[in-house]
């Protein structure tokens, strides 16, 4: 991976974003419920910087961080949505659970587990009938891979060599289930194996890991060979959504986890000192304020449109 | 007497269960620490242990069908789909296996489960965490569909249906979880299959279902300031549906409006209105028969255009007090 600033800033903008979408929940500023990927940013940026522009991209609930890794993600248009401002990702409809940018290939996050996995076979059929030299990833949890869809997805884009990432964020819980006890084997991504595609762990808390991971599964698809399954291993920092009092982990194996940060060990590969880091910080903090503003000063949708949009 | 919540009521209803009945036993995501999305169950797993509060994986498909297995060999379960909307995915095994095993069989075999799953909109949760799909179910022979409006029926409810032979799909709702009433202590049953007149009222009825019971008493109490009095029946059960109480209440007021959250476009308002239009009370209408219900919408974010989407107090108000004058 070419090393970055705007790597960095990136996933320092998706940490700031998601703070900020605390703050403004918890002020009672945004309702609804929300998915936090606080500490998981290196996943999200990894993955965002090893793809080409015109790829496609099915997110998940937990989607926030890759929503704004994606191209042409815009700030902005992502706090309006959470304040459901006709101005946003959604016009307000979707919510933070359903955040696409259909722009650019992004198709949205998902308020089901495992949603985005059957339709990401039908992505990948459509690229090789379509003869272009695209890319779809599909993003999904821990959890996700125990429903039956990703079983029927990943073997359909294995007989046909369809051009799919599966990339599973193993966070180490779905909710209150810890994956030593959801699953019978150490790495999802030996599940791989029962498709007879590749099937690679990494490191999801560095970025550069992911980074090249990801790169090596895109060429592996643009050539013609099949489907990958990557399991970035990482860790959710924040509860599930706003209701979990977390009595499933102890406090010390977050802190064990929040030692591993993705953002100052990418900032020391960088060689930011703390002030640096601090001046960055200001800059990011300086858009989502102003992404704040953006929302807030825009209208929210008619009632009277509530019909509009539900065919085409 | 003592006054319980909703979610209160169902996990006494449980306990009291899972006492009385060691087959009995639940099974759903995050029903054990975590205590189940809503809290349900919470403080279940103490009691019960492990092996009776059972924690699954994601995997809809395997909680329905795992409890089919399970109640046609001898158990009792219960199943907790986390979201209604998630049932979608359990759909292949409660339709055309739960809903049919025992006609198939000749009878010889039967499927006594619950599953239950909290349905509507009103939470910030958007189109696919706000489904009211109870009438998919209501059109599948073999299926019995119940969903509890109060903490009383909540708990006498569930105790009915888990000892019901047969496959009931239970129909809870996000928003009554914290509501109170009162809730004898004892394992009482409310039988399945019988609807009540919850508010007798001499001018128009109001078949109501779920949330839109309390909604619709809410409207009454305001309209019978206006000295106009509703008759608010709440089926309850919706499959078998004790439709006698809804005929004999539109034979005395002559005015119906039925009102539910699900969209109205085959929605179960539409049975309701072709029983009543089928009966001897079609002889003693005195206006079309009315239905509010949800729009025809996926259920949108915005706090604004949620609101507007399912009925509230005021549409009630409204449209019933519109019969009652004879504006229809
Ligand atoms: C089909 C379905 N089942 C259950 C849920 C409720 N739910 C939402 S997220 C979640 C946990 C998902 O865990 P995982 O896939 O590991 O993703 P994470 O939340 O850890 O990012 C659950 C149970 C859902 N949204 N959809
Ligand atoms: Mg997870």
């Amino acid at each position: 991976m070419i090393h970055s600033d705007a790597h960095l800033r990136r996933m320092m903008l998706i940490r700031a974003f998601e703070e900020k979408a605390e703050e403004l929940y918890a002020l009672g500023r945004v309702h609804g419920t929300m998915h936090l990927s606080i500490g998981q940013e290196a996943t999200a940026v990894g993955m965002g910087t090893a793809m080409r522009e015109g790829d496609y991209l099915l997110n998940t609930h937990r989607g926030h961080g890759h929503c704004l890794a994606w191209f042409g993600s815009d700030v902005r248009l992502m706090m309006a949505e959470f304040m459901g401002r006709e101005t946003g990702y959604c016009r307000g409809r979707g919510g933070s659970m359903h955040i696409a940018n259909v722009d650019a290939n992004n198709l949205g996050a998902n308020g089901i587990v495992g949603g985005g996995l059957p339709m990401a076979a039908g992505v990948g059929l459509s690229i090789k009938m379509r003869k272009t030299d695209q890319v779809g990833v599909v993003v999904f949890g821990d959890g996700a891979n125990n429903e039956g869809a990703f079983h029927e997805s990943v073997n359909l884009a294995s007989i046909w060599k369809l051009p799919v990432i599966y990339l599973c964020e193993n966070n180490q819980y779905a909710m209150s289930m810890a994956i030593r006890k959801s699953s019978n084997i150490a790495d999802i991504s030996q599940r791989a194996s029962a498709y007879g595609i590749r099937g690679v762990t990494v490191d999801g808390n560095d970025l550069a890991a992911v980074h090249d991971v990801m790169a090596e599964a895109a060429a592996q698809c643009r050539a013609g060979e099949g489907p990958v399954l990557v399991e970035a291993k990482t860790y959710r920092w924040r509860g599930h959504s706003k209701s979990d009092r977390q009595l499933y982990r102890t406090r010390e194996e977050v802190l064990d986890w929040q030692k591993r940060d993705p953002i100052p060990r990418y900032s020391k590969v960088l060689g930011y000192d703390e002030a640096r880091l601090e001046a960055l910080r200001k800059d990011v903090q300086a858009e989502i304020e102003a992404a704040v503003s953006f929302a807030e000063s825009s209208p929210e949708p008619e009632v009277s449109a509530i019909l509009e949009g539900v065919y085409a | 007497m003592r006054e319980l919540t909703y979610a209160e009521a169902l996990r006494e209803g449980l306990r009291q269960a899972m006492r009385a009945d060691a087959r009995v036993f639940v099974m759903g995501e995050d029903v054990g620490i975590y205590g189940g999305a809503f809290g349900v169950t919470n403080g279940m797993l103490e009691e019960f242990g492990a092996e009776r509060i059972i924690d699954t994986p994601i995997s809809e498909a395997v909680i329905a069908g795992a409890c089919i297995g399970a109640a046609l060999t001898g158990m009792r379960p219960v199943g907790e789909i986390q979201f209604m909307d998630f049932v979608t995915l359990s759909m292949e095994q409660l339709v055309l296996q739960a809903a049919k095993i025992r006609y198939m069989f000749g009878g010889k075999a039967s499927v006594p489960m619950v599953l239950r799953m909290p349905g509507g909109s009103g939470t910030g949760a958007a189109a696919q965490h706000s489904e009211s799909l109870e009438n998919w179910f209501v059109n599948v022979p073999g299926l019995k569909v119940v969903m509890p409006s109060t903490p009383y029926d909540a708990k006498g409810l569930l105790l009915a249906a888990i000892d019901d032979p047969n496959p009931v799909i239970f129909i809870e709702h996000k928003l009554l979880y914290k509501t109170k009433g009162p809730v004898p202590e004892e394992a009482y049953r409310v039988p399945l299959s019988q609807s009540v007149v919850v508010r007798p009222g001499a001018h128009v009825t109001v078949v109501a279902t779920s949330i839109m019971v309390p909604r619709a008493l809410e409207a009454a109490t305001t309209l019978a300031g206006e000295g106009i009095e509703l008759e608010v029946v709440d089926p309850r059960t919706l499959a078998p549906l004790d439709a006698g109480p809804i005929i004999a209440s539109a034979r005395k007021t002559g005015k119906v409006l039925v009102v539910h959250e699900a969209p109205e476009r085959g929605g179960f308002g539409g049975e309701v209105v072709a029983c009543i239009a089928a009966s001897e009370a079609f002889d003693f209408l005195e206006a079309p028969i009315r239905r509010l219900a949800g729009l025809d919408v996926p259920i949108p974010y915005n706090r604004n255009l949620e609101r507007a989407a399912v009925p509230q107090v005021e549409d009630i108000v409204r449209e019933a007090r519109r019969l009652a004058r004879g504006e229809y």
